[in-house]
């Protein structure tokens, strides 16, 4: 799929927490505050996953939040790119044996979902930016030779 | 579960599980009569994640970092009081530097968690600038948490007989640079959170908790001291170094206010106890003994102790959010955990939501929401049925913040 110009510089990103710790929430929050203040890039955290081109994931989906978690990403216009922040969310990390994880989110999600992966646990503000501006450059290459 | 019947004109308005800011998934239903709120029920386990199953499975020494990841906010809070608990079970005595060192940590954690909370509280009434402000601020002793444990978040510094790092005297004058930097700060979020004419129009007798309701409820911590209940589990069963240190209850009277219990006074019990952190962190700095840190440096040899150790053993806090529980039971021969179980402050807090919510307005969600500072909490899709009619809309929590933000510009065109 080709994407139009409006995609460069403000991507809308919606933040999705399916049963983490909150530390990697927590430094989510932190990266569009003053001293990391992601929003000077276009990037902005929006409340529904209707106006979202990122959907900013963390932890390891648990079985109450399966369904709703694969819900918000039909919600999500494509095209998409799922960002997994922080390491229980890649792999369910320290919560790999409970019986009530049901990730990590990419053995859960459609085989052509794109997505990214910003490890730490819990991951640095700094990080956070970066694997935004990678989701960037992802959809740029979507828009391939469209300039 | 709410009961509905025919003739029921109420609304019913579950709120939850996603929510587009911070916090974790979590569930409300309200039953509103037009905008009035006439019940509220909670609807907790969407973070289930099996935790103290988990810590069963585990050797006491690995439990560390899982307890600190039941929530990253509270990460010293959870690792204090697994560690005493197992401590308490085996018989094991940390060190007085250790225990020193644990108590300037939680207080840093104080105050990193209350300054967030401020924050969040001025953005569910519609003041960004002050959110901003707030968390521009927290980075201050964000930087003297890394630069103490190397770690921003989750820092992993309690071992079983001690903490992992020191805190030299090398170390002593960033700390001190931190604390004034509060100091000379605290004017000014008072001035905010407390003198600000718009701000007082919308928590003054907004999301009052009576001092009987806070007994009878159980409630904990800043949400029921600002009733006027007197309850810290740092005075009245002193852990870590706190029987050596000078404090005192946080309630409003104290500072000439009235013990009302509504959103204002929170915000007063949080704010004021920065201050007091600010001075147990300097009284810690002072007073700290020169010892080893860790009471058995060789984890081999705590392992082995543990494995052999038999009995049953408590851990106590008060957190940020109040006072909060482990319990842990160790067995002879038996590598892990034979029982943990958490007790964390927002549960006992959560029952005190519905005498807050009863009879206020739907724009009020948010912040008296926020008011207990849950660790859960989540106002992103709301559906209402109307009963009478069978129909449906859904309020998203934009929705309900752009509510909260027209009543305080509708308060504010009032009182101009
Ligand atoms: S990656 Fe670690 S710090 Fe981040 S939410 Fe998961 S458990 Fe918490």
């Amino acid at each position: 799929m080709k994407l139009t110009k409006t995609f460069d510089k403000a991507l809308w990103v919606f933040h999705l927490n399916s049963g983490s710790c909150n530390a990697c929430d927590i430094e989510i929050v932190a990266a569009i505050t003053p001293r990391y203040d992601a929003e000077r890039f276009g990037i902005k955290l929006v409340g529904s996953p209707r106006h979202a081109d990122v959907l900013l994931f963390t932890g390891p989906v648990t079985k109450k939040m399966k369904e709703r978690v694969l819900r918000v990403y039909e919600q999500t216009p494509d095209p998409k790119v799922v960002m997994v922040v922080g390491n229980c969310g890649s792999t369910t990390g320290v919560f790999y044996d409970s019986y009530a994880v049901e990730g990590p989110i990419d053995t859960l999600l459609p085989d052509d979902a794109h997505i990214l992966y910003v490890n730490g646990c819990p991951t640095r503000p700094e990080n956070i930016i970066n694997g935004v501006k990678e989701a960037w450059l992802y959809l740029e290459k979507l828009r391939g030779d469209d300039k | 579960m709410i009961e509905m019947s025919e003739e029921d004109t109420t609304y019913q308005v579950p709120i939850g599980p996603i929510h587009p800011a911070l916090k974790e998934p979590f569930m409300i239903n309200f039953k509103l009569d037009g905008e009035t709120i006439v019940d509220a029920d909670p609807h907790p386990g969407m973070n289930h994640r099996g935790i103290e199953f988990m810590g069963m499975h585990r050797n006491p020494l690995k439990v560390i970092p899982l307890s600190e990841r039941i929530c990253g906010i509270c990460s010293i809070v959870h690792q204090h009081m697994y560690t005493t608990a197992v401590e308490h079970a085996a018989g094991i005595e940390p060190t007085n530097r250790a225990r020193y060192i644990r108590t300037i940590m939680c207080e840093l954690e104080r105050v990193h968690s209350h300054v967030l909370w401020a924050g969040v509280a001025a953005h569910e009434i519609g003041f960004d600038t002050h959110l901003h402000f707030t968390w521009k601020i927290r980075e201050k002793v964000m930087d003297l948490l890394e630069y103490i444990s190397g770690n921003r978040v989750n820092y992993s510094m309690w071992t079983v007989g001690g903490v992992r790092r020191d805190i030299p005297e090398s170390m002593h004058p960033k700390i001190e640079e931190t604390l004034t930097y509060y100091e000379e700060l605290y004017q000014k979020l008072e001035d905010i959170f407390l003198g600000d004419p718009s701000i007082r129009l919308r928590t003054k007798n907004i999301g009052i908790l009576t001092k009987k309701e806070a007994l009878e409820l159980c409630g904990v911590g800043p949400t029921v001291r600002a009733s006027g209940v007197k309850k810290d589990v740092r005075i009245d069963q002193p852990y870590a170094a706190y029987g050596d240190l000078d404090l005192d209850y946080v309630i409003p009277s104290r500072y000439g206010y009235e013990n009302t219990g509504d959103v204002f006074s929170k915000t007063l019990v949080r704010l004021k106890e920065v201050v007091q952190s600010i001075g147990l962190i300097r009284q810690c700095v002072d007073q700290m003994p020169d010892e080893d840190i860790d009471s058995e440096p060789k984890k081999a040899v705590l392992l082995n102790k543990l494995k052999k150790a038999e009995g049953e053993g408590i851990g106590r806090i008060e957190a940020p959010r109040g006072e909060a529980i482990h319990y842990a039971r160790l067995k002879e021969g038996v590598e892990e955990l034979d029982c943990w179980k958490i007790r964390a402050s927002t549960y006992n807090n959560l029952t005190t939501y519905a005498p807050m919510f009863m009879g206020e307005q739907i724009a009020d969600i948010p912040i008296i929401a926020a008011c207990i500072d849950p660790c859960i909490g989540c106002m992103d899709r709301a559906e209402i049925v109307d009963v009478s009619t069978g129909k449906s809309k859904s309020y998203s929590h934009d929705e309900l913040h752009k509510l909260s933000v027209e009543k305080t510009k509708k308060l504010l065109e009032g009182s101009l």
